[in-house]
């Protein structure tokens, strides 16, 4: 296996590992991801995604080469660590209204599909969660349906509504806040991955199984009204 | 005590930023233009993190009810206090009753408010940065509005400094970047055009990152990648071929290619360009960037230690 770097501005440098996106490769990654952090001086923080490490460090303490030479050496004995402890969450998406699933129609029509065929084939899928990145406690969901596999926006939505369940190329994801993103949005779910007023603000971790059940616009404004009152926890198997 | 009269369009608390938390999708916010914010601070007296204001466009209004020093750096925001004009990049003295204005940038954006003491507000995830997309600290994670109240933190009033050198905010900036990490995405001519070309800075630019229009950036296949993390100055370029650079509250990861990044000590010039006036791109190495970083932090510590 082998990996490659490259500078991503003065202060970071982007780390690749070979290999397949899945969980073996995701465990290498976070394997290497916790040497660096206790082994290498310098290093600020490191944000794992697929097959990446985006490592900040301060160029004052260790220069690039130096970085680059202590990460490669640290490499192989980034061996997969222990499975993370994985649950299964079941997350209700309303897909039917346009309101809250408002690329349906143009994805059914691009990929040849009838909108319930898109409805069946995003809620009949298992997601699993390889990382939190873009906003805070967003997932970054795989097991997209191939069938449902499209690239993104061509120029990026400047608002999405937080709890928007979209696709985009191979990858699945929920919004976490109202933020700007490039997904067609299929659907919305009730159920916050954010919330900074909860004790927990963060919903999924690393590692988590996700299902999406589909809902109709009644059982989502009744789930959102138990979510507000705090009286709706998810399920969680 | 500091109560606002009017909060200006986009005022926030921010210290030096959050940082740690990015795995867990949180940015590190944090001023926008580093450099002024240091410097207001200097003048006030504090440590180069306490927290202060960052006002965006036009400046709030506020009454300073304890005595206090204040000091103004950043974007040409016209000062006064009690309406008669006041000096921006020197100390100031507020008494309790002094209304004091900022008022429209006539140059640049962003401007910074740095009190004696620095703004007591909680730290949350150990920052007192605002995160306003995540609605985090600062002031109930939010922008600032009439009626708000800013505790200071006790501090003996410093002495009175002023800082001569200050950045031409009205000049077209050479921003220095460094090519990667997905450089190899798009066709050579992208990269010779790139650093050719001026960008218009857009309106819709925010704290987030900021849209540029100029000749399209021409990719080799496709403008998707699996998502990876994104640095403090990251240059995304999505399918319609226009650069967007992500900054203080950008996102953590994300899926379009990315050309170069803006180097750290050009980012504060960079934010204080104006919607409708435009910046140019050099390309340096990361040796030749880890050296004029050097340089820049000297000259910084230089700036602010003769009184």
């Amino acid at each position: 296996m082998s990996v490659a770097f490259s500078p991503a501005g003065d202060l970071a440098i982007l780390v690749e590992l070979e290999g397949e996106i899945g969980p073996a490769l995701s465990a290498r990654l976070l394997a290497l991801d916790r040497l660096i952090t206790e082994s290498v001086q310098g290093v600020v923080e490191i944000v794992p995604a697929f097959r990446t490490l985006l490592v900040y460090y301060d160029p004052l303490v260790i220069g690039y080469q130096g970085l680059c030479d202590a990460i490669a050496g640290l490499e192989p004995r980034a061996e997969s660590g222990t499975a993370p402890q994985s649950r299964t969450i079941e997350l209700p998406c309303c897909y039917e209204d346009p309101e809250l699933g408002p690329d349906l129609d143009a994805v059914a029509e691009r990929l040849g599909l009838s909108r319930a065929d898109v409805i069946a084939l995003h809620s009949g899928a298992e997601y699993l969660v390889y990382f939190i990145g873009f906003a805070p406690g967003q997932p970054y969901l795989t097991g997209t349906p191939q069938r449902l596999e499209i690239p993104r926006l061509a120029t990026p939505r400047t608002k999405t509504a937080p709890g928007s369940v979209g696709i985009g190329g191979t990858q699945s994801c929920i919004y976490a806040v109202e933020s700007p993103g490039g997904f067609w949005i299929l659907g919305r779910t009730p159920v916050p991955v954010y919330d900074r007023t909860a004790a927990q603000p963060i919903l999924l971790r690393a590692g988590d199984h996700l299902r999406f059940r589909a809902v109709d616009r009644g059982e989502y404004d009744d789930l959102a009204a138990a979510v507000a009152a705090r009286s709706y926890s998810p399920v969680i198997a | 005590m500091i109560v606002i009269l009017d909060g200006g369009p986009q005022t926030t608390v921010q210290d030096l930023g959050r940082f740690g938390q990015l795995r867990y999708g949180i940015p590190p916010s944090g001023p926008m233009d580093r450099d002024a914010f240091v410097l207001a601070n200097r003048l006030a007296g504090n440590a180069d993190g306490a927290a202060a204001l960052e006002c965006t466009l036009i400046g709030p209004r506020f009454e300073v009810h304890a005595r206090c020093a204040f000091a103004v750096t950043g974007a040409e925001m016209p000062v006064t206090i009690n309406g008669t004009p006041a000096p921006r990049w020197t100390t100031l003295i507020a008494k309790p009753g002094d209304v004091v204005k900022l008022g429209v940038a006539r140059a640049g954006v962003r401007s910074y408010i740095a009190f004696s003491g620095g703004i007591d507000v909680p730290e949350v995830l150990g920052s007192r940065s605002t995160y306003l997309r995540g609605g985090l600290g600062g002031l109930e994670g939010r922008a600032l509005r009439k009626d708000d109240r800013l505790v200071l933190f006790a501090a003996a009033l410093p002495g009175v400094s002023r800082i001569e050198a200050v950045a031409d905010y009205a000049a077209e900036p050479e921003i220095r970047v460094v090519l990667g990490p997905q450089a190899d995405r798009f066709t050579p001519a992208a990269i010779e055009t790139f650093p050719a070309s001026a960008y218009e800075m857009l309106p819709q630019s925010d704290r987030m990152g900021a849209r540029l229009r100029g000749p399209a950036v021409a990719h080799t296949r496709g403008h998707d990648i699996v998502s990876d993390g994104t640095a403090l100055g990251s240059i995304q370029v999505a399918g319609d071929g226009q650069p967007i650079v992500l900054l203080a509250d950008r996102q953590s990861t994300g899926g379009y290619t990315k050309l170069a990044t803006v180097c750290s000590f050009d980012i504060g010039r960079f934010v204080q360009v104006k919607p409708g006036r435009s910046v140019r791109f050099r390309a340096v190495s990361v040796d030749e960037a880890h050296r004029l970083l050097r340089e820049h932090e000297v000259a910084l510590g230089m700036r602010s230690s003769g009184r």
